[in-house]
């Protein structure tokens, strides 16, 4: 009894309810006709999609500039590194690695700028985060139509010039990292063991970082910014230090997710991108000024299975295809839950 | 005084806050328009016998008090500031509680105002009555004249000079009938010299009409100039209560800062003054907010501990906080004959320096983090000690074990009561987070160090082992200490030299021997212009 009362005090009641729920949604699955492992490949697939983007709310939230709600800025370094690495015409892992590569450098540009602005709306960084993410998503819908690119898998057929709303990597690194090292068992379930390997090579990456001297100074700074100055920190710096490794992380992100979609998703593409990761560090018992791996790991998971459950269970069960209504209802439901649950620790 | 019954009486007030004792069987009484002055230094208990009397929230949340209130022979107990407002008890604060955007009528007024019923009363009720602007301004304007100033009531609060501001919030006040007891806390602390004596006739003035006022300053003369008796408190207990004009400055003065003369002045064995001089500090200006520092200099010797006293406000705060580049500052200063570069904290570190903040939660410590975090941190970031170079130096590992095992060595060696390293620095008491960081500082084995407020807030035996601990740490590393305290006693305890600092500028430099008087002469800003101050006022 005291072990379990210790287990929930340390796993938050948040998560064990969701974590019923998602249980309960796979025990009731077979009854209604859907498959357990297909289910669960698409819960492991959709995770590692999106983990590395999750990932890139553990650096803001830890030096104090609170969720990344700007994620889609690094979402467009990383569309950039797509399109020019396609444009390049590279293919295979030599893609992939451009488009990374190309990405990283315009993700420290815009993380850079990004976090000199935060520098100046200290307290409000996350409601000025939404409208960088939401105006730069805007402000990139005119570039793609004027920016010179010419490859013809990815410009309007019709004018000859733009980009299209959803261009396919197939043919270039499409699903690279999910089928290296692949394991399929049976013909309806499949592990991406590279995705899950370059997540857990991320999230390493992320946790030798905080175990170094800059690190150290980064938590410092978001637990007690005063502290961190009286110890001869530059807190600004570092808060920008922060910014550039999430939105770094956010353009290695979306990378990872659409090798895996199989598309990349232009205009309006990046718009909700940063909504469900926050909700999915939220989730997993982050607050607004600490976060760690454990709770991008667990919160992922939570967050992406229920989405990938619900539907398809509710469609099943009710036998109407009004699976896109019941996600946008559970994905909103559980961002506006974990929204809620978005507490700041006292000092 | 006459001998009728008093209008006011406390009787044996003793008030604890969380087992820390503030004050002790502290009585008086107050007559008809009787003026009487209560002083004391910071902390001695002043504010908490107000707050008793006006009744608090702070005071009933924390467990109320021991002791009497009568008014007028009957017994109060004050839940709230309402009862203590009906009961005829007005205060003045030292921080204005006014609406900007009001005009002085509608403040004076405020919750008090006269009101008329008219149809829509009768159809809604009586929120909806309609205000009597021209009787209230009557009223107002009578108030103000009571107090022999000139303020339009219809000025508004924001567009008025700090001095009107603090009128109106007396005029609130008086225009009350059932005023009887006018309480002002440090009232002249914003006003010019002119308008403070404006305001001491209009106390007077409203002292004939038979209200009684208990007064609140640090400025003695104004004091001396106005009361009748005065009462003066010392860490929570009536030293003395005198009449005016049985007394002068001095004494007052030496009552309020002293325990008699024959505390033990100590000299610690590592110091002399053919010591070379560590620091030099010349023309040190520092824009601390509330703590001022405009022109100060001075010079620490090596191996000493120098103390830097003075009453709150004054700048003694603002002296640590500017040369270790946390606020603002300019002018010179100098360690070990290299000059350091103000408004830049690594570099102060990086100097030697290290400081210990007067703001133990908002400053010193990392609540939410582990004992060994607060402990490491600064001497890691700042001389890349606990780390472990990796790829050759390019990535700087934390070595985790090295921090836990320095912080259990501080944990032992200042008796730091926790359950472990990896307790988190909100869970300990004042005292033990006090010592977390001395710890820090130490850690950074600096060669001069800045002690700011080291007991405040934390109980008595947790004091000594502070001052125990810094004592030892000068005398075994040969470590200059530069000592910042609001307490005299222990600053006459531990230095061998004390600073006062008076407006923001060195008043005196005086040995802990010195006595009581001298030094608290010199808090007062009374040493050098005593003579013409008095006869300014004659």
């Amino acid at each position: 009894m005291l072990r379990l009362r210790q287990f929930i005090d340390r796993a938050g009641w948040p998560r064990i309810i969701i974590g019923l729920v998602l249980l309960s949604l796979f025990v009731v699955a077979p009854s209604v006709g859907v498959r357990i492992d297909a289910s669960l490949m698409d819960t492991i697939i959709r995770f590692g999609m999106n983990g590395v983007m999750v990932l890139a709310m553990i650096p803001m939230v830890q030096a104090g500039c609170g969720l990344n709600f700007g994620l889609p800025l690094g979402i467009i370094a990383g569309l950039l590194g797509a399109t020019m690495s396609i444009e390049l015409g590279l293919t295979g892992v030599a893609g992939f690695a451009g488009a990374i590569g190309m990405a990283i450098p315009l993700a420290c540009l815009f993380g850079w700028g990004y976090g000199v602005l935060l520098n100046h709306v200290k307290g409000d960084e996350m409601m000025i985060a939404t409208y960088v993410g939401f105006s730069s998503v805007s402000f990139m819908s005119i570039m793609w139509m004027v920016l010179p690119y010419h490859s013809p898998t990815m410009i309007w057929g019709y004018s000859g010039q733009g980009l299209r709303t959803t261009i396919s990597v197939d043919g270039f690194w499409s699903k690279i990292l999910d089928n290296f090292l692949a394991i399929r068992i049976g013909p309806n379930f499949m592990i991406p063991t590279g995705t899950i390997l370059f997540f857990a090579l991320m999230a390493w990456l992320m946790w030798a970082f905080f175990h170094t001297k800059t690190g150290t100074a980064m938590t410092a700074v978001g637990s007690n910014p005063d502290y961190a100055r009286a110890s001869g920190i530059s807190v600004d710096r570092m808060r920008t230090t922060s910014v550039i490794l999430s939105t770094v992380y956010g353009a290695i992100g979306i990378l990872l997710y659409e090798q895996s979609y199989g598309f990349i998703s232009l205009y309006n593409g990046p718009f909700f991108m940063a909504l469900p990761a926050v909700a999915a560090v939220l989730i997993g018992g982050a607050s607004v000024n600490k976060a760690n791996i454990t709770n991008v790991v667990i919160g992922t998971i939570l967050f992406q299975g229920i989405l990938t459950m619900t539907p398809s269970v509710i469609n099943a069960a009710i036998h109407t295809d009004a699976a896109e209504v019941v996600r946008l209802i559970v994905s909103n439901g559980m961002i506006v839950y974990a929204l809620t649950r978005a507490t700041r620790k006292s000092r | 005084m006459t001998q009728q019954q008093p209008l006011l009486k406390m009787q044996g007030i003793t008030k604890e806050y969380f087992g820390n004792r503030v004050l002790t069987d502290v009585s008086l009484d107050l007559n008809r328009g009787e003026v009487l002055g209560l002083v004391g230094e910071n902390g001695a208990g002043k504010s908490t016998l107000m707050n008793i009397l006006f009744g608090m929230s702070v005071i009933t949340q924390t467990g109320g008090y021991a002791g009497k209130v009568y008014i007028d022979g009957k017994e109060v107990n004050f839940q709230n500031p309402f009862d203590a407002l009906k009961a005829g008890i007005g205060m003045v604060h030292q921080e204005f509680s006014l609406i900007p955007g009001f005009t002085a009528t509608e403040n004076i007024l405020l919750n008090g105002e006269i009101l008329h019923d008219n149809i829509v009363t009768k159809l809604f009720g009586p929120r909806l009555k309609t205000l009597d602007l021209p009787e209230m301004r009557a009223i107002a304007a009578k108030s103000i004249e009571l107090l022999g100033v000139e303020i339009s009531p219809d000025t508004l609060v924001a567009e008025m000079p700090v001095g009107h501001r603090q009128f109106t919030e007396l005029a609130r006040e008086i225009h009350r009938p059932e005023m009887k007891v006018l309480v002002l806390d440090e009232p002249t602390a914003v006003l010019t010299e002119s308008e403070a004596e404006v305001l001491l006739t209009s106390l007077r003035r409203l002292a004939a009409t038979g209200i009684a006022i208990i007064f609140i300053t640090h400025r003695l003369q104004e004091i001396l100039d106005i009361c009748d008796r005065i009462v003066i408190l010392r860490d929570g207990q009536v030293v003395k209560e005198i009449a005016t004009h049985d007394t002068d400055i001095g004494q007052v003065a030496e009552l309020m800062v002293g325990r008699s003369v024959d505390t033990k002045a100590s000299t610690t064995a590592t110091y002399d003054t053919q010591q070379e001089t560590v620091l030099a500090v010349e023309h040190l200006w520092v824009d601390m907010p509330g703590e001022t520092v405009r022109d100060v200099s001075f010079e620490v010797h090596k191996g000493e501990i120098f103390g830097i006293g003075g009453l709150a406000g004054q700048g003694k705060l603002g002296i640590p906080n500017g040369i270790m580049g946390l606020c603002p500052a300019g002018g010179t200063v100098i360690l070990h004959g290299k000059p350091i570069h103000l408004d830049d904290p690594a570099a102060a570190l990086a100097a030697g320096m290290a400081f210990v903040s007067e703001d133990r939660r908002g400053v010193g410590l990392l609540m939410e983090e582990p004992l060994d975090w607060n402990i490491a941190f600064t001497a890691m970031q700042v001389q890349n000690k606990f780390l472990r170079p990796l790829l050759g130096g390019l990535i700087k590992w934390r070595d985790d074990r090295a921090i836990r095992k320095v912080t259990r060595e501080y944990i032992e060696a200042l008796e730091i009561k926790c359950t472990g390293v990896e307790q988190p620095a909100q869970e300990l008491s004042g005292g033990n987070q006090q010592k977390v960081c001395l710890a820090k500082a130490f850690a950074v084995e600096p060669n001069l160090l800045f002690v700011s407020e080291p007991t405040r807030g934390i109980d008595v035996g947790a004091k000594a082992l502070v001052l125990k601990a810094l004592r030892r740490y000068n005398s075994e590393n040969g470590t200059t200490i530069v000592m910042v305290s609001s307490e005299l006693e222990e600053l006459r305890s531990i230095c061998d030299r004390i600073a006062i600092v008076d407006e923001g500028r060195v008043a005196g430099i005086l040995p802990p021997a010195a006595t009581a008087k001298e030094f608290g002469m010199l808090m007062i800003g009374k040493l050098k212009n005593a003579d013409d101050k008095v006869v300014s006022h004659a």
